[in-house]
């Protein structure tokens, strides 16, 4: 079952490498090689979104932020979230 | 001294696992299955919106009744709905196209909170993304969470059940939950175009020709969200058999 997780993520932090490697544009989404592209070809192009995160450092901002916040709340539950360490043996005994 | 080992073998694990997370949470521009702003029309949008609001309300009614049973099921649904729009926001290159697409996690989520509950995860996800994060948009917000939210989740849930019925390992069971739920997402993203906008004479043809242009990066990534979820759910079998109370009684 390790093995399994070790190679999948393994798989994962490859593939951007190896699609580098093969040339090409490889960061390119399929929402736009295939869902916008197909969409203004039937006369619907894609409008601006409604709030335009991609400007600068915003979108590392936007992240940075969510990221501390969700970070926060995961610490602050972290024992709701994973369980405590021994807490199988002191159910046993009856703590 | 065994237990100090498998202590320390533990937390490299886990601390691998989240440095590819935070690898993960890399700021970039490129998506995948989500319906941009503005490309369906308000017609299908809206019937998007109407087909989805039963379900997101069926989601918040099955939480309320779960969280009522289980003290930790908030804390669990909370977690894989951060699990959800972290997973549905990576973005991994597909070597050989030359593009990128995501895997969704819906599937995955389905597994441990339930498929209507995902379907709620899932909303609040695509809503986030579409308004900070370009991603997605609200005016087609019912039809992604149709594609990721209902689909997926549906799709991967009874996938597994099925399978498990039929005798097949959870970790089996675990892999086509998560390879099919994938594969639903994009194959509804594909209906979901083509009926918005194609005439209905050549639906058959656009349908088919969206579907294949899908194929080359949702195949194999579809095959990675398969090892996600086999390796994620026997991860969880075996460290928190607790957690999975709905499957020992459903589908174990």
């Amino acid at each position: 079952m390790r093995k399994l997780l070790l190679a999948t993520t393994v798989a994962v932090l490859l593939c951007p490498f190896l699609a580098l490697a093969a040339g090409g544009k490889s960061w390119t989404g399929v929402d736009e090689t295939v869902v916008e592209k197909y969409a203004a070809e039937a006369g619907r192009p894609a409008r601006e979104p409604l709030i335009n995160t991609d400007q600068g450092d915003l979108l590392l901002f936007v992240f940075a932020l969510a990221g501390a916040a969700g970070g926060f709340v995961a610490g602050y539950c972290f024992r709701d979230l994973f369980g405590r360490r021994g807490s199988k043996a002191e159910e046993e005994k009856g703590v | 001294m065994r237990r100090r080992v498998k202590m320390t073998r533990d937390r490299r694990l886990l601390a691998a696992l989240a440095g590819a997370a935070c690898l993960s949470l890399l700021p970039v521009s490129a998506w995948a299955m989500h319906i941009s702003e503005g490309i369906l029309p308000v017609g299908w949008a809206a019937g998007w919106f109407t087909v989805a609001l039963p379900f997101v309300a069926w989601g918040v009614r099955d939480i309320r009744r779960r969280s009522a049973e289980s003290a930790y099921y908030k804390s669990l649904a909370g977690l894989m709905g951060a699990a959800v729009f972290v997973i549905s926001c990576l973005p991994i290159p597909v070597p050989g196209t030359g593009s990128c697409s995501h895997p969704t996690g819906t599937g995955l989520a389905a597994l441990f909170i339930g498929p209507a509950p995902t379907v709620v995860i899932a909303a609040i996800a695509l809503g986030l993304q579409a308004l900070f994060m370009s991603h997605g948009g609200l005016s087609t917000l019912g039809a992604n969470i149709l594609s990721m939210g209902i689909g997926g989740a549906f799709a991967g849930y009874y996938v597994f059940r099925l399978c498990r019925r039929l005798g097949m390992p959870a970790w089996g069971a675990a892999f086509l939950a998560g390879l099919l739920s994938d594969w639903a997402t994009y194959t509804l993203t594909s209906l979901e175009l083509a009926s918005a906008l194609a005439d209905p004479a050549n639906f058959l043809k656009m349908l088919a020709t969206i579907l294949l242009a899908f194929v080359p990066t949702q195949v194999p990534l579809g095959i990675l969200e398969g090892f996600i979820s086999a390796g994620a759910y026997s991860f969880i079998l075996f460290r928190r058999p607790d957690l999975l109370p709905v499957l020992k009684r459903e589908a174990a």
